[in-house]
């Protein structure tokens, strides 16, 4: 296996190819736009063989998606931020007709005010949509998390779209070495998409058909029960993929000196990284330090987050998001783990890293910091204190 | 229909959702100014009236939900609303 300096962008632009999509549509917008564009490359040189369309909005490009999937098409999009709530219309209804769609959600900031930058806001703000979403730690996972995507939609027993999230620059513009996934790899992990009901004029069927109040909730039901059982199947695709590619970026959820440490950090995606080196080193301090990386959000591990946290003293959740007029998303999805439970550990809550601010090891020292002091609550870290006033 | 798997039904199986039962307000078709314009049925958005004969139209009480277009476009305003009671 070769390992290539490459941009993240790019890295999941080839994962995309060799999982052989027959439709691509997208609309570009930064930071997600080097993802589309060297698709449609791809596909103009002949590299990949599928139909390519251009549009005129994100919301075009996900409805292309939707009608060409409901045709026994394996499709894919990308989008983010302003592009990406442009979509959440269709979105919804991708995953209300189980639709095994693939998309890449690039994740940054919100408007107004207008800004392009990193943050986790976006695909947050679609948690309830039906769509399963994977964040990504690095380059390596994004790229890899894209096969895997495929495989766990297109599961006869799950059908349902999966969206993976990776923070907008920080990966998606980063240049990393990253093991490529060849064609026959990639055939021998994913095998043809063949949908048991699709749309053929040799069979009519309706898709997304009227359904009244004596049936609606039905559907929602078994969209619920289906996300609970996908819990498995992601996990075992995980494992699936680390048998054949040997390589393993956690299923549910991964873990890095979690099993003795007394105070756990916990987040998605690439903060994951800087947080390692600081538990490396208070690690070596001889503090016991530990980070638990939600790989998977929507379907949320309760389980698994319990079984990894259910001896920690102390959890800071830190994420690059918030539900205003309540705060930290992630931070009550942790908490609510813990209900019911004999031990509850402290759990402190950090909103950090929102429009770009940077992340630095000083920011989590802070965070730790923090949490030694503090009462469980939500605060903001990493603000500029010069700019509120002082306080 | 599969309620499991995204609402999929097979073609015209929209028949199945008797919409007339959403209905307030009854169209009747007095036909006695009619002169078979043909307004109801082309406007109806249900696509439940139907022609049985010149200047003769009837309406599916099983679909209409009581919109009151044909009544509002007839040209000889002789199809009148009236309450349903149910």
């Amino acid at each position: 296996m070769s390992t290539t300096f490459i941009e993240g962008s790019i890295a999941v632009a080839k994962t995309v190819g060799v999982c052989r999509p027959h439709v691509i549509s997208a609309y570009p917008i930064t930071p997600q736009t080097h993802i589309v564009e060297h698709l449609s490359e791809l596909v103009a040189d002949g590299e990949v063989k599928a139909e390519y369309v251009n549009v005129e909005s994100e919301h075009s490009a996900a409805s292309v998606v939707l009608g060409s999937s409901a045709t026994g098409a394996r499709t894919y999009t990308a989008t983010t931020s302003q592009g990406f709530l442009l979509m959440i219309e269709v979105l919804f209804n991708i995953a209300g007709m189980r639709l095994p769609v693939v998309m890449t959600c690039v994740n940054r900031a919100v408007s107004a005010p207008i800004n392009i930058w990193n943050d986790q806001q976006d695909s947050m703000t679609a948690r309830d949509s039906g769509w399963i979403q994977l964040y990504a730690e690095d380059n390596q996972e994004a790229s890899d998390m894209h096969l895997q995507a495929f495989k766990i939609a297109e599961n006869k027993d799950i059908m349902l779209p999966v969206m993976i999230c990776m923070d907008g620059f920080v990966l998606t513009h980063s240049f990393d070495p990253v093991e490529l996934i060849s064609q026959e790899q990639a055939d021998k992990f994913l095998p043809p998409f063949k949908p048991e009901y699709y749309l053929t004029p040799k069979n009519p069927l309706t898709f997304g058909a009227m359904v009244g109040p004596d049936g609606y909730m039905e559907t929602r039901y078994f969209i619920e029960k289906t996300m609970h059982a996908s819990l498995q199947v992601i996990s075992n695709v995980a494992t699936d993929f680390h048998n054949q590619f040997g390589r393993f970026q956690g299923g549910l959820i991964d873990t890095y000196k979690v099993e003795d440490a007394s105070l756990v950090l916990v987040a998605m995606g690439s903060i994951i990284g800087t947080i390692k080196d600081i538990v490396d080193e208070l690690r070596a301090k001889g503090q016991k330090v530990g980070v638990l990386k939600v790989r998977s959000y929507r379907p949320f591990p309760k389980d698994e987050i319990y079984k990894a946290l259910s001896h920690v003293k102390e959890i800071a959740v830190v994420e690059k998001a918030v539900s205003l007029g309540y705060g930290g998303i992630l931070v009550n999805e942790i908490k609510s783990v813990f209900y019911g439970k004999p031990k509850t550990p402290k759990i402190n809550g950090f909103i950090l890293g929102l429009g770009g601010r940077d992340i630095t090891a000083d920011t989590i020292h802070q965070v730790i910091k923090e949490t030694a002091k503090a009462a469980s609550e939500e605060k903001f870290v990493g603000l500029n204190e010069a700019l509120i006033g002082g306080k | 229909m599969r309620l499991d798997l995204g609402a999929i039904a097979k073609a015209g199986s929209s028949k199945a959702n008797q919409t007339g039962s959403w209905r307030n307000y009854k169209p009747i078709f007095h036909q006695v100014k009619c002169i078979g314009c043909g307004l109801c049925k082309i406007y109806c958005p249900e696509g439940c009236v139907t022609m049985i004969e010149k200047k003769k139209y009837t309406v599916d009480y099983t679909y209409c939900k009581g919109c009151g277009i044909c009544a509002e476009e007839c040209s000889s305003s002789d199809i009148e609303m009236i309450v349903e009671e149910k």
